[in-house]
C-alpha cells in the first residue's frame, strides 16, 4: 500500500519506536505504516463504521468516537506524537482539539487543505464557492466547516500557545517553496506546546 | 462465503474430582461441567476460542440438538461456518458455568454428603471461580492458550477476568457490552429480582426442591424486570407502543397492553426452565465482580497484569451496560499501553443488541477474528 503523500510527510516527522495517536485515522494506513515500517505503537480515533472495521481487520488499535467529544480517554503526555490529518477543517471546536493535542503528546502534527490557494480566490472572484480536488464539496453539503489559510492557522497556533517547529506545503503532492500561501493545496505543520 | 449453522451438536459432561477452591471460602468436589465444542482444534492447539455465557444462557452456543431441532444455540448468529467466529477456522468451546442449571453442578444437583439437592447450601461462586473452572476445561482439552476468550455482558466480564487471572493463557480478549463492575443501579435491579424470588412462598429458603414446588411467581417477576432493562425505551416503544389487546379500555388488571402480554409470556417461559437458586447465584456473581476491588478501586492497576489484545464493543442504546462503562475499560487499557480496539455501535436494541445480528457489529467482530486467524497456521 502506498501512503498518501501528506501521510508520508507526516510519517517522516514521527520517530521510530515512538508512541503515536492518530486522530481521524481513517482506514488506518498511517498507523499501519508507522507500525510496520517504524515499529511505532499507536492508537487511532475514528468515528466511521467502515473505517473502524478496516482498522480492526488490520490489527490496529482504534477507538470509535467523535473527536469533538475530546480526548478524555488519553492521559496527559502519554504520546510522543499526535496526528490530525485532513480533519481539522471538519472539527466543531478547533481550538479545543489543538489544546487537547498539546496535552496528550509532546509533538503535534496537523494537515489541512489550504483555503488560500489561488484557485479558490479565482472561484470566489467569479462569484462561486470553490469546489476543488482538496475541497470537493458544494457549500451546502460539506463537512468542512472551519476552512483556513496558512496564515490563519499560524495565528491560531500562537493564540493557543503552540510553537510551530516545522512546516511542509504541498501542491499536487509536491513540496512548494515559492509563494506557498497561494500555491499550497495541502499544508502540514508540526508543533509543540510552548 | 455463505454462513451456515454448525448443525447438530452433542454436549459432553466433564467430571472433575480435584476440589475447586472458591473465592467465598469452601471448596467444591467433585463437580461436573457441561461443555460443547464446534470446529476442529488444530495441531498446535492454537485456534481455540472460549465463549463465556451471561445470566441465562449456557454451553449451548451454536447449532441444534438431534432431539430438539428448534433449540438453536444462543449465539448461533455469531458462531458457525462462515460466521464472524468462523468454526471452519476456529475451535470454539462453550462451558455451562458452575452453579448454572443446564447440566453443570449447581443448586439443583445432588450434594453427595447429604444425598439431597444442594439448594440453599450451594456455595456462592464468583466470576473468578468460573474462570478457574473454565481453565480446567481448557486443561482437559489440552488448550494451553486460547486464541480468544469472548463474551457479552456477564460473559464479557469473564473474558476480562481471564485476561487478568491467566494472562499467559489468553491472546485476545473480546468483551461485548461489558462493564468493569456493576453500578448501584445495576445492583439495585438485581436486588429487586432476588427479592421477588426470595419472597415467593414457594421459595422455602432455597430448598423448594424438597417441597416439590418452584418459586415461579418470583422467577417471573425477576425475568420481567430483567427483560425491561435489556431493551431500550425506544425499542419497546417501537415494538409495543401503547398497543392494546382490545379496542377499548376494559377497566381491569388483567392484560390490557401488548407490552404486558409480552412480559408475562417472557416471565412464564423463563420460570418453566430456569432455576431460581441459579438466578440468585448468577446475579450475585454479577454484583461481586470488581477486579479493581483488590487495587483500591484502580482499574488501571487491576488490568496491569493483562497482556492480551482486546476488542471491546458497546451499543449506543444499552442503558444496562452503556458505552461509558466500556470506555472505562478502554481508558484503563490505553493507560496500560495495551492493544485495544473499541467499537461503539449505533444500534436501537439496548443491551440485547449483543445477541442480535447487526451488520456493523458483526462486521467488526468478523474483522477482529479474521486478523486473529492470520496469527496461527490453519
Amino acid at each position: 500500500m502506498t501512503l498518501r503523500v501528506d501521510l508520508a510527510q507526516i510519517a517522516e516527522w514521527v520517530a521510530p519506536k515512538s508512541r503515536v495517536l492518530d486522530l481521524g485515522c481513517g482506514d488506518g494506513s498511517l498507523l499501519a505504516h508507522l507500525r510496520d515500517a517504524k515499529s511505532c505503537h499507536g492508537y487511532g480515533v475514528e468515528i466511521d463504521d467502515d473505517h473502524v472495521a478496516r482498522c480492526v481487520k488490520h490489527g490496529l488499535n482504534v477507538v470509535q468516537q467523535n473527536l469533538d467529544a475530546g480526548l478524555r480517554l488519553f492521559a496527559d503526555g502519554m504520546f510522543d506524537t499526535v496526528v490530525l490529518s485532513q480533519t481539522l477543517q471538519a472539527m466543531h471546536n478547533v481550538e479545543g482539539i489543538l489544546r487537547e493535542m498539546a496535552r496528550v503528546a509532546r509533538q503535534g502534527i496537523v494537515s489541512f487543505p489550504n483555503f488560500g490557494h489561488w484557485r479558490h480566490a479565482v472561484s470566489l472572484l467569479a462569484g462561486r464557492m470553490p469546489v476543488t480536488k482538496q475541497i470537493p464539496y458544494q457549500w451546502y453539503d460539506t463537512p468542512n466547516i472551519h476552512l483556513c489559510t496558512l496564515r490563519d492557522f499560524e495565528i491560531l497556533t500562537a493564540r493557543v500557545g503552540l510553537v510551530i517547529t516545522g512546516r511542509t506545503v504541498l501542491a499536487e503532492g509536491r513540496p512548494v517553496t515559492v509563494a506557498p500561501a497561494l500555491r499550497a493545496t495541502v499544508a502540514i505543520y508540526r508543533f509543540e506546546a510552548r | 462465503m455463505s454462513a451456515r449453522s454448525v448443525g447438530v451438536v452433542t454436549p459432553q459432561t466433564m467430571k472433575f474430582d480435584a476440589p475447586l477452591e472458591l473465592t467465598s471460602g469452601p471448596s467444591i468436589a467433585p463437580y461436573e461441567l457441561a461443555v460443547e465444542t464446534y470446529g476442529r482444534l488444530n495441531a498446535d492447539c492454537s485456534n481455540a476460542v472460549l465463549i463465556c455465557h451471561a445470566l441465562n444462557a449456557s454451553h449451548h452456543v451454536a447449532g441444534v440438538y438431534a432431539d430438539a431441532p428448534d433449540k438453536l444455540g444462543w449465539w448461533d448468529n455469531m458462531v458457525g461456518p462462515g460466521k464472524p467466529v468462523d468454526t471452519e477456522r476456529f475451535f470454539v468451546v462453550g462451558v455451562n458455568n458452575l452453579g448454572s442449571c443446564f447440566g453443570s453442578t449447581g443448586p439443583m444437583s445432588i450434594d453427595r454428603t447429604t444425598g439431597t439437592p444442594y439448594g440453599a447450601r450451594f456455595p456462592v461462586v464468583t466470576v473468578e471461580d468460573w474462570v478457574h473452572a473454565q481453565a480446567r476445561v481448557a486443561d482437559v482439552l489440552r488448550i494451553r492458550q486460547w486464541a480468544a476468550v469472548m463474551g457479552g455482558s456477564l460473559g464479557g466480564m469473564q473474558a476480562l477476568s481471564w485476561a487478568i487471572q491467566y494472562p499467559q493463557r489468553v491472546r485476545h480478549c473480546v468483551a461485548i457490552a461489558a462493564a468493569p463492575r456493576l453500578s448501584a443501579q445495576n445492583i439495585a435491579f438485581n436486588e429487586v429480582a432476588r427479592t421477588a424470588i426470595r419472597s415467593d412462598p414457594d421459595f422455602h429458603g432455597g430448598d423448594y426442591y424438597a417441597h416439590g414446588v418452584v418459586p415461579k411467581r418470583g422467577l417471573r417477576v425477576a425475568r420481567m424486570i430483567g427483560h425491561i432493562t435489556y431493551l431500550s425505551g425506544a425499542d419497546m416503544a417501537e415494538k409495543f407502543g401503547r398497543a392494546m389487546r382490545t379496542d377499548d379500555y376494559q377497566f381491569h388488571y388483567d392484560v390490557e397492553f401488548e407490552v404486558e402480554s409480552y412480559l408475562r409470556y417472557q416471565g412464564d417461559k423463563f420460570s418453566e426452565y430456569f432455576d431460581a437458586n441459579t438466578y440468585l447465584l448468577i446475579t450475585r456473581a454479577l454484583d461481586y465482580f470488581d477486579p479493581a476491588r483488590h487495587t483500591g478501586g484502580n482499574l488501571v492497576q487491576a488490568l496491569a497484569p493483562a497482556t492480551a489484545k482486546f476488542l471491546l464493543a458497546s451499543f449506543s442504546t444499552d442503558w444496562r451496560f452503556p458505552p461509558e462503562r466500556s470506555r472505562e475499560i478502554v481508558e484503563a487499557l490505553i493507560e496500560n499501553e495495551r492493544d485495544v480496539a473499541y467499537a461503539e455501535i449505533d444500534a436501537p436494541h439496548g443491551h440485547d443488541a449483543f445477541l442480535l445480528e447487526d451488520p456493523r457489529y458483526h462486521r467488526v467482530v468478523r474483522a477482529y477474528f479474521d486478523n486473529i486467524a492470520t496469527e496461527f497456521s490453519q
